[in-house]
């Protein structure tokens, strides 16, 4: 029964948002809370030699300040920072020791009676440096990139594999051939809700320690769980993390922020609650989408079948992380390739250590590929959409597999026609309307389809009400939605009867909600235990008294209207109410667990795929670029809810433009800091920016990827727009601009 | 942000009075300016002078044909009022093209001239700067400088301190409709003509205009001649909307028998304060609408001109806006 699954159903949490009952994490009234305010590092790399608090200890209602001279002490091993998304390395311990080690690295905490007074005693607290020579630029430290180092997360984002073929033979054999080396600025998340913890504390039941209520911003209860735990040696049962509702985090609250740390650090030390807030200032001093340089050579034969890829990146880190994230790879996976050859390299820096940040990797490296691609194209004298027909493939070259569904072809040809690509000139400067410039450009997008193991709980309710529940996040994608959908159709029961809860560390284990799994993933558990609840309450129903089932089993019955009827005769029903008082009037609760299922799987390569089409007007004189149309379409398997996926695609195209036109995080290098640190100067689109957006989905069946037949819209939507306009703007003008944003100077 | 004290002001005489007698107070009109840079520690007012209420929301019909704008109207009233609309609409599409919706309805004409630069280094007291701290040194002369000047940044000695633009776009237009700017002060009232109200960093560029420190502005005068039939607000930026000009030209003229005969030009984005060249002005005079006298103009606008690395870009840019506002001006294209 399909009743909600696959419906444009608005969002069940909508009310809540837009009347401002939705709470956040520094919005849970706590009484006789202190505030804690940040101070963070004016230098990039050095010591501090002296820091002194008095001045700000002397304000009236200043409780403490916490320095790394006076810090409590806190776990020693670097094993216990590890978060579930560390990367390879020494996690930054705040608060560890005199050193700098990037720029903004918070130095201590002010901790009083109210925010104000904290904020202002922390422009009191002075700091003498001593500085050391700091290196932040990749472009001129790239000579000293390295390999990075293998860990967990490596797992999920695996390094280039050897290469195939013969590279350069074949490249140099290439009668068409392109070339360029490609360059993106550091980008930071800047969700609209700035990162906060307030940390509830209460005496425990043992005299030594207390228990923690913490609200925190995060995309995963069970990573900030974990971390307070270790981190501060506090037992499980003594914490609950809960975070019912995140302004958006894009992967910033992927890993624990440094104000959870100093939060709990000081509401144990003090014996008191806690609350530390971020300004949005201090949201440039977290993780970040890494600067790169990338190298692209490629090579056709002289009817357009591409025979040899190079792809080269040189990515930042900071001195204590190896970061790395899936830059190099894509091209192996979406072209066949006979020759290539990838590389991935790591620069370490005085910076923070980057974060994954939407689409991380994917859009970096489909960015410059798909520029390149274009750019072969044209060398070929080829329709840059024909040329990727004559080059499509249904098998990932690298992990030499299938792929489990692939309906890019369906995309190009949708959105193709919904554009009117037929009508385009392809010569560059062919097109114009009035006195400007239009260019029409394409590409291809692709991201992987994961699928990781989660718990979720289910529980007929002595009303009954269905109440799921799993620790998971919604960070404002739809989760709370599509989980309830599923629910709801799974026990055949009307919307308004199912409760999905999620963000509390109490609830049955899910994993940190980043990679677009989260669909997969929760939507499988929640099916799964939702399946094992109706089978309970099946045996329950049919062990009552003169039940109408007593002959039947578990197939012979569905769940509809809610009750439980016989297949053959739905007249025949046992209404879920009853279940319920014949269980004494208990709820029926399951718990279960939905692992991936490997066996399946491992015969094939999943992942999303998507073309984006997009039309430009250039003003010549001035360089700038209005993106006038844009149109996607996504595969991604099973669309849950139109209306949410919808949503996620749409912000993910207007990502697509400020990462093409607007958006970077500009470092001064003299100084090692961002300086546009704010959202008047760190530009990304705004409504004026935005035009016509069209989301074309389609259709894409897949049993392989997991029962639904679900691999999740959280990033495909982005992958493919920069590309597409850079290469619409090459259209227009004649220009190839390999650095982004494209910004209006780069076009004089 | 320290804490500060708060006082609202009840009459102009009163404001002045107590703006006099506390040489750190700060007057607050729309706030938007004023307290960002307090929550960054650049401004440290001791106390807050609140005129919101004093009754300076008012437009009026002057004598001599012009029109008197009070200093508290906000730039949403004042580029919808009917009669800025239609008789100065080059000042109403500046101040339109300015911030956003919910900023223009809280900013005040009075502290649209009075806003600070939006150099990143002066709004962050962890980086050196002439402005915020003199004698502290430039950070943005060897740093990042895509939105600084490139015009009168030298002193008398050809030394650069500071190469801060001045970000209004209203302030541009005012500029070249020769406004008047009327101040109170402790000893009474004055009028200061617009090219004298911003000024130049020379090598003080802490100053960032000619108002004195307990002067109250209490409204703009605009002369009666407003350019309704020929005038271009042309503003570059790196989005479409709510972003600060990179160049910014407002372009009036008076047609008489398919002569230009009266020309304003004048720049935005490019100096410490709005940049107008009466020289440049007189070249177009008496001459038929082209692109070649325009073009000779826009390069003489940019006489002098010079760039810092990132912002070189503003030069030619510059140039291409002020061609581009003249031409649409006077319809070129169309005639
Ligand atoms: C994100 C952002 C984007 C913006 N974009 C633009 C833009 O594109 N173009 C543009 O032109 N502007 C832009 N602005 C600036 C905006 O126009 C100014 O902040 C506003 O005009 C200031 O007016 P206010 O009344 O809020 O001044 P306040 O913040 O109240 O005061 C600013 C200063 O003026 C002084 N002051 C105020 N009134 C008087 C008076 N009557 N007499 C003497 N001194 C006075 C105050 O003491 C203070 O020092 C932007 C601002 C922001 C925050
Ligand atoms: S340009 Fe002026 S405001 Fe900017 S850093 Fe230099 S002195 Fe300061």
């Amino acid at each position: 029964m399909t009743q909600y699954v696959g419906k444009p159903l608005s969002r069940v949490d909508g009310y809540d948002k837009v009347t401002g009952k939705a709470k956040y994490a520094a919005e849970f009234d706590v009484p006789d809370l202190l505030y804690g305010y940040v101070v963070n590092s004016a230098i990039t790399k050095g010591k501090i030699k002296r820091i002194d608090t008095q001045a700000a200890l002397n304000l009236p209602g200043v409780v403490k300040v916490f320095t790394h001279e006076n810090r409590p002490k806190i776990a020693w091993f670097d094993m216990k920072y590890k978060d579930q998304d560390a990367p390879p390395g020494s996690p930054f311990r705040p608060l560890r020791d005199a050193n700098i080690v990037y720029n903004a690295q918070p130095i201590a905490l002010v901790v009083a009676d109210t925010f104000e007074m904290a904020r202002y005693a922390a422009s009191l607290v002075e700091i003498e440096y001593e500085e050391d020579k700091h290196e932040t630029a990749v472009e001129t430290n790239r000579h000293k990139a390295r390999k990075p180092s293998v860990g967990l997360t490596t797992l999920f984002k695996p390094g280039p594999p050897k290469p195939r073929g013969n590279f350069e033979e074949s490249f140099s054999a290439s009668p068409v051939q392109m070339t360029g080396e490609y360059m993106h600025s550091m980008e930071h998340h800047n969700p609209m809700e700035m990162f906060a913890s307030t940390v509830v504390y209460e005496k425990g039941r043992h005299k030594s320690g207390g228990r923690y209520t913490i609200y925190d911003k995060t995309q995963g209860v069970t990573n900030s769980i974990l971390y307070v735990s270790q981190v501060f040696d506090i037992p499980f049962k003594d914490i609950r993390v809960i975070s019912p509702y995140v302004g958006g985090a894009f992967g910033s609250g992927l890993r624990p922020q440094y104000q959870l740390f100093m939060a709990v650090m000081a509401a144990r030390e003090l014996k008191r609650s806690v609350r530390v807030t971020l300004t949005r200032q201090q949201m440039f001093s977290l993780g970040y989408r890494p600067a790169n340089v990338q190298t692209v050579a490629l090579g056709a034969s002289a009817d357009g079948k591409m025979t040899a890829l190079y792809h080269g990146v040189v990515s930042e880190t900071s001195q204590y992380e190896d970061y790395t994230e899936v830059i190099a790879n894509w091209g192996a996976m979406l072209y066949p390739v006979e020759n290539y050859k990838l590389d991935h390299k790591l620069v370490h820096l005085d910076v923070a250590t980057p974060m994954d940040m939407r689409a991380p990797g994917g859009v970096t490296g489909v960015s410059v590929l798909e520029c390149a691609v274009d750019e072969l194209a044209f060398n070929a004298g080829i329709d840059p959409v024909e040329f990727r027909l004559m080059n499509y493939t249904e098998r990932d070259q690298i992990a030499d597999l299938p792929y489990s569904s692939k309906e890019l072809r369906e995309c190009f040809r949708q959105g193709a026609e919904r554009f009117g690509w037929v009508k385009r000139k392809p010569e560059p400067r062919s097109m114009r309307r009035g006195g400007t410039l239009i260019g029409w450009g394409m590409a291809t997008g692709i991201w992987d389809a994961f699928h990781m193991p989660a718990r979720a709980e289910a529980v007929l309710m002595v009303n009954g009400k269905l109440r799921v529940s799993s620790a998971t996040a919604d960070i404002g994608t739809g989760t709370y939605t599509i989980m309830t959908q599923i629910a709801a159709d799974t026990l055949g029961m009307p919307i308004e009867d199912v409760l999905f809860k999620l963000g509390d560390s109490d609830m049955p284990a899910a994993p940190i909600e980043g990679g677009s799994w989260t669909a997969a993933t929760v939507g499988t558990a929640v099916k799964t235990v939702c399946d094992d609840l109706a089978k309970k309450l099946f045996k329950i129903a049919r062990k009552m008294p003169n039940s109408p089932f007593a002959k039947a089993t578990f197939t012979d019955v569905v769940f509809a209207d809610k009750a439980i009827q016989l297949k053959n005769d739905t007249s025949v029903s046992v209404s879920l109410q009853a279940v319920v008082d014949a269980n004494g009037g208990a709820a029926v609760r399951e718990t279960s667990s939905a692992l991936p299922n490997l066996f399946k799987q491992r015969k094939y390569a999943r992942a999303t795929h998507s073309a984006a089409f997009a039309e430009v007007e250039v003003d010549e004189d001035f360089g700038t670029v209005r993106v006038t149309r844009l149109v996607s379409a996504i595969a991604a398997g099973k669309i849950l809810n139109p209306k949410t996926a919808r949503s996620q695609i749409i912000g993910g195209m207007v990502w697509g433009i400020s990462k093409a036109l607007e958006e970077e995080s500009v470092m001064d290098h003299q100084f090692g800091r961002i300086m546009n640190h704010n959202l008047a100067e760190y530009h990304v689109a705004v409504n004026a920016d935005i035009q016509d957006l069209d989301v074309i989905f389609v259709e894409e069946n897949d049993d392989i990827v997991n029962p639904l037949g679900v691999k999740g819209v959280g990033e495909i939507g982005l992958v493919a727009v920069p590309a597409a306009i850079a290469n619409a703007v090459f259209h227009a003008t004649g220009k190839r601009i390999r650095t982004l944003p494209i910004t209006l100077d780069k076009l004089l | 942000m320290n804490p500060f004290a708060y006082t609202r002001a009840e009459g102009v005489s009163n404001a002045v009075r107590e703006r006099a007698s506390e040489h750190t107070a700060k007057f607050i009109a729309g706030g938007t300016n004023i307290i960002d840079l307090m929550k960054e520690n650049v401004e440290r007012p001791s106390r807050l002078i609140d005129i919101t209420h004093l009754p300076l929301a008012t437009v009026d019909e002057m004598e001599n044909g012009g029109i008197r704008l009070g200093a508290l109207m906000t730039n949403a009233d004042t580029a919808y009022h009917p009669k800025i609309a239609e008789r100065y609409p080059l000042l109403s599409k500046a101040i339109l093209a300015g911030a956003s919706p919910q900023l223009r309805n809280m900013a005040t004409d009075g502290g649209n001239l009075m806003q600070r630069t939006r150099c990143y280094y002066f709004y962050d007291v962890a980086t050196p700067c002439n402005k915020r701290e003199p004698g502290s040194g430039c950070s943005a002369i060897e740093g990042y400088n895509r939105i600084h000047a490139i015009l009168g940044t030298r002193d008398t000695n050809q030394d650069i301190h500071c190469i801060a633009t001045h970000p209004s776009d209203m302030c541009v237009a005012l500029a070249a409709l020769e406004a008047v700017v009327n101040v109170t002060g402790p000893y009474g009232e004055r009028s200061i003509p617009f090219a004298e109200f911003h000024r130049l960093p020379g090598n003080t560029p802490h100053i960032d205009n000619t108002l004195q420190d307990d002067e109250l502005i209490t409204a703009i005068d605009l002369p009666a001649r407003g350019f309704p039939d020929h005038y271009a607000y042309i503003k570059l930026r790196d989005r479409t909307s709510y972003a600060f000009a990179l160049v910014s030209v407002a372009a009036a003229l008076e047609l008489e028998n398919g002569r230009i005969a009266e020309a304003r030009i004048t720049l935005g984005g490019v100096a410490h304060k709005p940049w107008r060249r009466l020289d440049v002005e007189a070249i177009l005079i008496d001459k038929v609408p082209s692109k070649g006298v325009f073009q000779q103009a826009a390069d003489a606008m940019l006489e002098g001109a010079q760039g810092f690395g990132h912002n070189t870009f503003k030069i030619e840019l510059a140039k291409r806006a002020i061609v581009r506002a003249l031409t649409e001006a006077t319809n070129l294209n169309s005639l």
